[in-house]
């Protein structure tokens, strides 16, 4: 059995206010390295806000967070933001590229703020990593000069940049035709299958849970089953 | 840290003309800011130089700045069972006792210079015409170490006073009120009654219409002579090697001898809190450019700020710290100030270099002057320290905002 990248107890999430509102209620789950995890369900169930706190973005109102046997749910702001630089690799609906830097300096920043290659070294793996995911020709332009499904790819492999355990997608297709929808579907895929990391997708479309090695279904805040 | 300057740099190159705004109100903050502060502060030294220059460092006076105690007091300190009223002083000659060792011990330390004066007053005779006069009793040796007045004569010079102690040196208004010559003699006649005849033999301009007119320099011999005061003298001017230490100097002195010691800074008190005020309203308004200029660099920033919540929400997800984000924004003031000292300060020397030939002549005076500018280092310092000041704090406000950004909040909106 594979090891257990990330793990949660009861990990719960609210808004307080006027009408206090739950977005996850009392969720535990497991995500094992080479695993490809979707998480589902319809709008507005708490899928992104579930992949948020399993990305350190967002603080549990109640319940515990293990991210490789080790309880992260007290740790302060710079050690979570540590974490998410070395050990977590965020693809988002929209790619969020920084729009003034080029495909490679943008995949060369997290490696730049971790701060443990030479300047050589990061523009090497940057460019093998566009390489890998057929972007040589596009590393140096910016992203407005590069279509939907590239700038998804880029994204892809500035998540990577870190070799990172676990990479979190929240609808990474939803922006995409179908083709780059597939695409990016394997890349995803492989990374967990091929490369071995964790790899936990939120989604609507029902292609990635037909592809996925487990399907965690989330309604109301809560997870299904 | 380099990583955050290049990503800075990168948020400033995308808003070229925005920043070139901004840059340019801190360029020309700067320059004027570095114009009017080095032509006041010009102003006051060459005020202050001439001043100083003018007038002796420290005057001995003859005075006491507490009265002496009686013997009576000093005797019973207040406690007597008796009080004695309406003590006179015994009255003694007036001057300074002693002045001779007084100076000597000035000219004792070192680079110091000190004249004993006996001033006094009398009255101006001549073809039947009188005028009161004030006269400087001095060694003519030891004044022209002292004041200025040298660089006054018009014709002879107050060493004339060695070979003729009889001799007088008066300015050149009363020589021309009265019609007199140089080498005429004229008669004083003092309070005391004494009378003595004096031959011109010198003429000094200062400019001081009334100085011109009332002054007169004679031989100390022979002004206690004439005030009847032998061995006295009502002053020592002493000159210092460096002034600013006057006040120190004075304190110490009076210490030592009793006699009221004034510096120039303590007979200038008022001249110098004019001086300070007008530094303070100078300094407020020039700082009032910057200030305006550094609205211009909060605006920039400020905005890039609003526009970049996402760019700010994706690099917290990648790993950024809420400190490296203020840092980014606070490079980007740090940018600006620095690129605008850099570009501000060659631009305030070229217009302080075009002050410098402008020549004015002022009403009534023969003379052109020219600005007096200060073009000290300490000048650029505070102008561009004042710069970077500005901006620092005009990018703190909107880069401790862009550090508070939830990425989460962002990241849900997906915009």
């Amino acid at each position: 059995m594979s090891e257990i990248v990330i793990r949660t107890e009861h990990l719960t999430r609210r808004l307080s206010g006027e009408v206090p509102v739950t977005l996850v209620e009392d969720a535990g789950l497991e995500i094992r390295r080479g695993e490809f995890v979707v998480i589902t369900g319809p709008s507005g169930s708490g899928k992104s806000s579930l992949l948020y706190l399993l990305g350190l973005l967002d603080t549990p109102t109640r319940g515990t967070l293990w991210m490789n046997g080790e309880n992260v749910s007290a740790y302060s702001e710079d050690k979570l933001a540590e974490l998410r630089l070395s050990e977590l690799g965020f693809v988002f609906q929209f790619h969020f590229l920084l729009p003034e830097f080029s495909a490679l300096e943008n995949v060369m920043l997290p490696m730049k703020r971790l701060g443990r290659m030479s300047d050589e070294q990061i523009r090497t793996r940057a460019a093998s990593l566009l390489r890998e995911l057929g972007l040589e020709e596009q590393q140096h332009k910016r992203p407005h000069q590069l279509s939907g499904g590239q700038s998804q790819r880029v994204a892809i492999a500035r998540a990577l940049a870190n070799d990172p355990l676990l990479i979190l997608a929240d609808e990474p297709t939803g922006n995409l035709d179908s083709a780059s929808s597939e695409n990016v579907e394997n890349i995803l895929k492989e990374l967990a299958h091929r490369h071995h990391r964790a790899v936990a997708v939120v989604t609507h479309e029902t292609r990635f849970a037909s592809a996925a090695d487990r399907v965690i279904k989330i309604v109301d805040g809560r997870i299904q089953g | 840290m380099r990583l955050l300057a290049s990503i800075a740099v990168k948020h400033l190159l995308a808003r070229k003309r925005q920043s070139l705004v901004s840059l340019l109100g801190i360029i020309l903050g700067v320059a004027f800011f570095l114009t009017i502060s080095s032509l006041m502060q010009g102003s006051e030294k060459d005020f202050i130089r001439r001043l100083i220059d003018n007038m002796p460092h420290i005057f001995v006076t003859d005075t006491y700045r507490n009265p002496s105690l009686q013997p009576v007091e000093r005797l019973y300190n207040g406690n007597g069972a008796i009080e004695v009223r309406s003590v006179k002083p015994v009255t003694e000659t007036r001057g300074i006792r002693g002045y001779e060792q007084i100076v000597d011990y000035l000219r004792s330390l070192p680079g110091v210079e000190a004249s004993p004066v006996l001033a006094g007053q009398g009255v101006l005779s001549f073809a039947g015409k009188n005028t009161a006069v004030s006269l400087d009793g001095m060694i003519p040796e030891d004044i022209q170490g002292v004041v200025t007045i040298q660089d006054y004569m018009v014709s002879g010079s107050i060493s004339d006073l060695i070979a003729n102690p009889n001799g007088i040196v008066l300015g050149e208004e009363m020589i021309r009120t009265f019609s007199l010559d140089r080498g005429d003699n004229i008669t004083v006649t003092a309070p005391t009654g004494q009378v003595r005849t004096f031959k011109i033999l010198g003429v000094f301009r200062t400019g001081r219409s009334d100085y011109d007119l009332n002054h007169g320099f004679v031989s100390l011999k022979r002004m206690q002579a004439l005030m009847d005061r032998p061995h006295r003298a009502n002053t020592i001017i002493v000159k210092l090697p460096d002034p600013y230490r006057a006040s120190a100097i004075a304190a110490d002195l009076e210490g030592r001898i009793g006699y009221k010691s004034i510096s120039w800074q303590e007979s200038s008190e008022d001249l110098m809190s004019t001086l300070a005020i007008r530094n303070i309203i100078m300094y407020s308004v020039v700082s009032a450019v910057l200030i305006v200029a550094a609205f211009g660099i909060y605006n920039v920033i400020s905005t890039v700020v609003m526009e970049k919540h996402r760019d700010i929400a994706i690099l917290k997800s990648m790993g950024f710290l809420a400190r490296d984000i203020q840092r980014i924004f606070v490079i980007q003031g740090l940018i600006l100030g620095i690129v605008g000292s850099l570009l501000g300060l060659p631009l305030g020397s070229a217009l302080m270099y075009a002050l410098m030939q402008v020549e004015l002549k002022p009403p009534g005076s023969a003379q052109t002057i020219v600005m007096p500018l200060d073009w000290g280092w300490l000048q650029f310092a505070i102008a561009s320290g004042f710069a970077l000041s500005a901006a620092l704090m005009a990018a703190f406000l909107p880069a401790r905002k862009g550090a508070r950004v939830q990425p989460v909040n962002i990241l849900r909106g997906g915009v």
